[in-house]
Order: structure tokens, then sequence, then C-alpha cells
């Protein structure tokens, strides 16, 4: 019944270098645990990303989260529960052929060995997805859509933090994506940089309407773009809300991560002080 | 226990990468610029130390075969014992170890390093699978490498026994009596079997690596452990594989 409805409301991805449109796919995740051994890192995780939606998993560092993107992105095997995107298990290489999965890596994982140019190429080359002439105009083109075009010739190596996360973006939009996945997609960038990359991924989601799964401790990346947003904590989701209904949440655990207070007489600051202090 | 089921997870997982590398050979002609630069990374670059180092592995052959035979009056079997000694076992296995060493271990370190640092799920999540384009073209090159190397190796150690039978003075045979006692006594199946030998050793070293590499978890740090095992345990299965391929050939 449930997939009943959710087909029937379906929205459509538009394809960034022809047009075309295709569904856009949903991601559910039916109590899903993840254990390492004896340490459990998610623990019954439910929760359902409608086709076109931008959902944003946000919680403390150690929380879970980019363990459960890589279920998601069918990297890893849940011990118990099930993950479905579009329906079908994200690990089978069926699926993968099935629907186009896009995973942005929090360092942005790109080849070393290639060219950027070369990074983005791999995939429509070893998919064969047109001649060495189209493959360029793709390339290009998403690159100019990241405005990384003057860095096609350069090495990952020569990039910085912010460069190599806009590139690791179009290499995903050349796979036209039906599920974009961003693992902590501002980390370690500044402020101009961070807010540039939130500016992209809201604008490939209004031009594209590419299902996205976004996974931050970014506060005001996860208000400014989401549809909804999930929290986890120690493993749990704790709640899946709108941006606003979470910003005037009364729940103490929400209040406390999203505005955090430093309490400098607790007592793991003693003896901080400086000793040429008068 | 537990190390029962870690080499019994190893084997496991060697073997399946073989099969799911196999499962590609069709996508060969496609990868023809990463195949050719495994064959320059795999066969020119270890070209160098292959020759010198069998060079003065002949040289040395020939000085201990002289030094020893000189009592008996058989020096002019030296050339026959540095032919077959080259051909059959020692080129084989010491271009094995050197391979192990100088390429198992570049191997192991960039799968390894790709793994930590996320490029193989990078390319999991693009559909492309590791073992198609990160294995197949090695394990390709090495199969189309290793006689080429073997065959150097042989010439230059034969080259070094001559020069040492030539110019020492407790040996002194002329070069056309050593090259007859080596044409004699060393048959072109003894090349052969030495080029077999050393076929299955550089696969299964190129094999093994590539699996301890695509399998290396954790950080940096892991890395180095990866290629000290990887390199370890090739060393270990060429002498052991040794033993078992000779007795085939025999």
């Amino acid at each position: 019944m449930a997939t009943e409805t959710m087909d029937a409301s379906r929205s459509k991805t538009r394809n960034p270098f022809t047009g075309a449109e295709a569904d856009a796919v949903s991601v559910r995740a039916e109590a899903l645990s993840k254990k390492f051994g004896a340490l459990s890192v998610l623990r019954n995780v439910s929760f359902e990303v409608t086709p076109g939606e931008i959902f944003v998993i946000m919680g403390p560092s150690g929380s879970g989260k980019s363990v459960l993107l890589r279920q998601i992105a069918g990297l890893d095997t849940p011990t118990s529960g099930k993950v479905a995107v579009d329906n079908l298990d994200p690990s089978l290489e069926e699926t993968r052929d099935r629907v186009r999965l896009a995973l942005v890596f929090q360092e942005g994982a790109l080849f070393n060995s290639l060219s950027v140019y070369d990074n983005l190429a791999l995939y429509p080359r070893e998919h064969r997805s047109g001649d060495e002439k189209a493959i360029r105009e793709k390339v290009m083109h998403a690159l100019k859509i990241l405005s990384v075009e003057k860095s096609a010739g350069q090495f990952p190596s020569e990039l910085s933090g912010g460069m190599k996360k806009r590139v690791a973006i179009a290499r995903a939009l050349v796979m036209e994506p039906q599920l974009l996945l961003y693992d902590e997609p501002t980390s370690e960038l500044d402020p101009v940089m961070a807010a540039t990359i939130s500016e992209i991924i809201a604008t490939l989601k209004q031009e594209y309407s590419v299902t996205s799964m976004v996974v931050t401790h970014d506060r005001s990346l996860a208000l400014t773009i989401s549809n909804r947003v999930g929290i986890l904590m120690a493993g749990k989701l704790v709640t899946v809300c709108t941006p606003d209904d979470l910003r005037k949440s009364q729940d103490p655990r929400i209040v406390d991560f999203l505005n955090p207070k430093i309490d400098i007489e607790h007592p793991r600051f003693k003896g901080l002080e400086t000793k040429d202090d008068p | 226990m537990k190390q029962i089921t870690s080499v019994l997870e190893g084997t496991g997982s060697t073997v399946l990468l073989l099969l799911r590398s196999l499962s590609f050979v069709g996508t060969l002609p496609r990868q023809w610029a990463r195949f050719i630069e495994q064959c320059y990374l795999i066969g020119y670059t270890t070209l160098p130390i292959v020759a010198i180092l069998s060079f003065f592995l002949g040289t040395v052959l020939a000085l201990e075969a002289g030094y020893s035979m000189q009592d008996f009056g058989a020096k002019e079997f030296i050339g026959s014992l540095v032919g077959l000694a080259m051909a059959r076992e020692l080129g084989p296995m010491m271009t094995s170890v050197l391979l192990a060493g100088r390429v198992g271990s570049a191997i192991t370190a960039e799968l390894a390093s790709m793994t930590v640092y996320h490029e193989v799920d990078a390319l999991t999540t693009m559909n492309i699978p590791p073992a198609k384009i990160l294995v197949l073209p090695r394990l390709a090159a090495v199969v189309v490498m290793m006689p080429v190397l073997i065959i150097i190796a042989n010439i230059t150690g034969w080259f070094g026994g001559s020069v040492v039978a030539r110019y020492t003075s407790y040996i002194g045979i002329s070069s056309e009596s050593y090259f007859a006692a080596l044409r004699h006594y060393t048959k072109f199946k003894d090349v052969m079997n030495g080029a077999a030998k050393a076929e299955v050793f550089g696969f299964v070293v190129v094999l093994v690596c590539c699996n301890i590499g695509l399998n290396t978890r954790g950080g940096p740090r892991e890395i180095g452990a990866a290629v000290t095992r990887a390199v370890v345990l090739s060393l270990i299965l060429i002498l052991i594989l040794d033993y078992f391929v000779t007795k085939v050939l025999l």
C-alpha cells in the first residue's frame, strides 16, 4: 500500500545533460541496525526518503551518520533490518545497474592517478555512454555547472579542499544520478566555500529534482537546504521533521545539539590556564 | 583457530578475486591502455634490476662452480651448470622474488591506499568492478611480461657466467667451450620449464598482492602493514610453489 502511494506521487528527475526526465527514486530503511563486533553503531533506524526530496541526517560526530550512508550506498550490509533503494537492495550489482546512485565522499575520493577530466570521464567511458566527443561535452558541462572547468587538466593533489568537493560533485553529476548521497559535504571548508557547496546542492535539487540524502553536522547547511531532517544520536534516529519544526523543537537533546553551550567551569577545562597569566 | 580462519578467508577471497577478474577477460581489448601501462610497470621498469641481478647470479655460480670443480677436472661443465641452474631454477625464482619485492609491494601499496582513501568504494558506487580495471590488467600484464623477464634473466646470467669463466685465473675456459657445454646440456625444454614456473610465480604474486591491497582496512598505518604482509606471503608462496611446480615439471 505504501509503495503504491509512493509510486503515485512519484516525481521526475531531469537529466542535467539531455533534459530527459526519469523517475526519481525513494529510499527506505526499516529497523536498520549495524554492529561492529560488540559495538552497536546503528540501532533500529527507520525512515523513508520520498522521490525528489532532500533528506538531511544530522548528528554529532560518531553518531553513525556515515555508516548509515554506506548502508544506503550498498557499500556495507546491515547486521539486521533492511535498506531499500527504489525497493531494491542497494548492495546488489543488479540494483546499481538499474538505479544510478552516486555518493560524494567526505574527502572527495577522487582517483589520484587521474586528472580531473579523466576522473569525470571514467564512468561514461566504462559504461560506454557515448563516443569520446559526447563524453567530453558531458564532462565539460558538469565541470562548468560546478565552476571548475579550468581545473580539467589538473590532478586531485593540486586542488584545494573546496575544489576537490566540487569536482567530486561534478563526478557524481556525470553519472546522471537518480539518487545523490553526500557525506559531510561542507566539512573542513571555510564558511564561504561551505555556503557555495550548500548553494550547489540546493540548485542541483531545484534544477534536476534528484533525490538527495545529506549527512552532516553542519547546522546551517541542514536547515537551509533540507525538506526534512533526521537527527541521529548514538546510533538512534531521535526525530524526523521539517527544518521549521526542528528550530521550534523543545527536546533538550535537540536544543543542546543545535545550540551548544560551552561550560568553561566544567572539570575537563580545569588546569588549562596559562602559567604566564599575572 | 583464528589463524586458520584467517588463512581460509584469505584463500577464499583470493580465489573469488581471480574468478571475478577472469569473468571480465572479454573487456581486455577495451582496457588496452591500462594493460600497456601495467606491462610498462611490471616489465620495462623491472628489466634493469632483473638483468643486473641475473648477471651477478651467473658470475657467482661460475665462480663457485669453478672453485669446486677445479679439483676433479670438470671445469668444462661450468657452462652446463650455469645454463641449467639459471634456466630451470635461479632465473625464475630470483625474478619472481624481485617481482614480489618491487612490483608486488607497489601494487599492494597502491591498491591499499585506494581502498583506505575510499577510491575503491567510489568505483563500487560507480558500478565499475575493481576486479575489472584494477586487477585484470595487472594479471594480463604479468602473464605477458614474465617470459620476457625470464629470457633476459637467463641470457644475462649465462653471459655473466661466461665472463667469469673466461677471466678468472683458476678457471680460464674460453667462451666457446663455455657456451658449447651450455648448449649441449641446456635444452629448450629446460628454458620453457623455467618460463612456466615464472608464469605461475608471477601470476600468484600479483594476485595475492592485489587481494591484500583491496582488503586493507583502517588507516595509513595499515597500508605499510599490508605491503609487508603481501611481500612476505608472496615470498613464502614462491618457495612452496617452487617445490610443487618443479615436481610436476620434472
